[in-house]
């Protein structure tokens, strides 16, 4: 399934750590042309971390990334624009590459906000300013978009037209996609791999086969698997207050 | 009615306001005020090493001032100080050892005031040369790294994925300031060069929409507080640099009454 010239970016084995303490360790996934990798885990569990690393945010990192693209598009999880700044949804997007109107348009239709495009960004609401946040990541037409939280305080019908419309890029940009998640319900339906971290891979598959499996029928029932709800899966360890891993 | 003295001013006035327009917009969005004042106070100890070696005044500047920032820029690295304390230990202890120097070259007369709030008397036709191509110089970097400087300043990390190297950016805007201050240290003195920079841009601010408006309107209204204050000074026999300051404080003031203006119809 995976010939070498699709891979867009590859983590083996990587990790980051401050103050001598791992944010995450010991991560290795790849993000292919066309596919949709989603990371999910809990608060602190390093999914952000392992975004910045594979985009190469962060340069000391143990282990080793890979990257074979340079077109890439980011929606951070986190971005306050200062208001010193006097700068409009259009100039946002703009902001690191020199695209067409057509293709600004475009964009900010895609998302649902081009009545925004001479607003100035400081009188957005939150789910407003996440939809440009993302029009300006697809706009540039990337080979790699990385969308940490992409849909944060966008309303629940808009969400899950967000994740269709994640997934429609996916296919016809034939981009790939490394998506973070702490809510499944929308994105099980737009992914294709998941893994799941807890400061490092606690588990990683094809959505299908968790939703399938017999111990997440028994826990949720055919209806909840049928409507691909949240991924439950069992773990083979537990974390420590300290921060250790034990096996049960 | 105009002396020759006081065409040069002009000519050396506009081509600075030209330069800190743009820069001060950056130094405004990035929070820098304090940064150019202190590679501004390090200015003097650059222009005590010039009277010592018989440098060109600018030039000496220019590389006390780089080499102060690059001070800075390892003192922030390796000690656990917060940015303001590390700034105003390099401006006060440069403007120290640059005052302690002055006093060592007895035989050098100093126009004190001169340096610390301009003097347009002094300014020479190589003055005036060395502001428009050192200008034209800092201009044309400015807009080589425009892009990835503004990127970073809206967010580092959206910069850095994408590909726009915030970092050598970052370092390029360091050596450029540097410049500026250099260039307009005869115009406006070494306590007031900040406000050159930062009075302008913040009045353009007052009025703008989007980032290349608040460049246009910076430039405008330091064009406008180099012609008002150097006409002021000429009238009233006052230092260059604080007529200069005044008159962009001025505009400053008139441009609040837009800001109500602008507030007044949204509400």
């Amino acid at each position: 399934m995976s010939s070498n010239n699709n891979i867009l970016v590859k983590l083996k084995n990587a990790g980051y750590q401050l103050n001598n303490r791992f944010l995450v360790e010991g991560v290795s996934l790849e993000v292919q042309k066309g596919r949709i990798v989603t990371l999910i885990g809990p608060n602190g569990s390093g999914k952000s971390t392992t975004a910045k690393i594979a985009l190469g945010i962060y340069k000391k990192i143990d282990g080793e990334v890979e990257k074979y693209t340079d077109k890439v598009g980011y929606v951070p999880q986190k971005i306050s624009i200062d208001w010193t700044l006097p700068i409009r949804v259009n100039d946002f997007m703009l902001l690191t590459d020199d695209i067409s109107e057509d293709q600004i348009n475009e964009a900010l239709s895609l998302t649902g906000v081009i009545h925004l495009k001479n607003k100035s960004l400081g009188n957005l609401s939150g789910g407003e300013f996440q939809r440009v946040l993302l029009a300006r990541a697809i706009s540039k037409k990337p080979e790699l978009l990385v969308l940490d939280e992409p849909v944060q305080g966008v309303d629940f019908t808009g969400e899950i037209a967000l994740y269709q419309l994640i997934k429609k890029i996916a296919q016809e940009l034939n981009c790939g996609i490394l998506l973070i998640s702490h809510d499944l319900h929308t994105v099980m339906s737009a992914t294709d791999h998941v893994v799941c971290l807890n400061g490092h891979v606690c588990c990683s598959g094809s959505p299908s086969d968790v939703a399938h499996n017999h111990e997440y029928k028994a826990l949720f029932g055919e209806q909840a698997s049928k409507t691909l709800t949240i991924y439950e899966h069992k773990h083979d360890h537990v974390h420590t207050n300290e921060g250790d891993i034990k096996k049960n | 009615m105009f002396d020759d003295f006081f065409i040069r001013a002009l000519f050396a006035g506009i081509g600075v306001a030209f330069v800190t327009g743009p820069l001060g917009c950056f130094v405004v969005w990035r929070r820098l005020s304090y940064f150019g004042d202190t590679l501004a106070h390090s200015a003097l100890l650059g222009v005590t090493m010039a009277y010592s070696f018989e440098f060109n005044i600018a030039f000496s500047v220019f590389i006390i001032s780089a080499v102060i920032a690059l001070i800075l820029i390892q003192l922030q690295k390796k000690t656990n100080l917060p940015g303001d304390a590390l700034l105003g230990l390099l401006a006060h202890s440069s403007l120290a050892i640059g005052l302690v120097v002055i006093g060592f070259l007895s035989f050098i007369r100093f126009d004190i005031m001169g340096l610390l709030f301009g003097d347009i008397l002094a300014v020479t036709v190589d003055d005036i040369l060395i502001i428009w191509i050192g200008g034209a110089i800092i201009l044309v970097v400015l807009k080589l790294i425009w892009k990835s400087l503004f990127a970073s300043t809206v967010n580092y990390e959206l910069a850095e994925a994408e590909g726009l190297n915030p970092d050598r950016a970052k370092a390029i805007f360091t050596i450029l300031m540097a410049a500026v201050i250099a260039i307009s240290i005869k115009m406006v003195g070494l306590l007031l060069i900040t406000g050159m920079l930062i009075i302008p841009a913040a009045m353009a601010r007052n009025i703008s929409t989007s980032p290349q408006q608040m460049v246009f309107y910076s430039v405008i209204g330091g064009l406008l507080s180099v012609v008002l204050g150097l006409f002021t000074s000429l009238e009233f026999n006052s230092s260059s640099g604080p007529s200069i300051i005044a008159a962009a404080l001025f505009l400053f003031i008139l441009s609040l009454l837009k800001i109500k203006q602008s507030t007044g119809l949204k509400n």
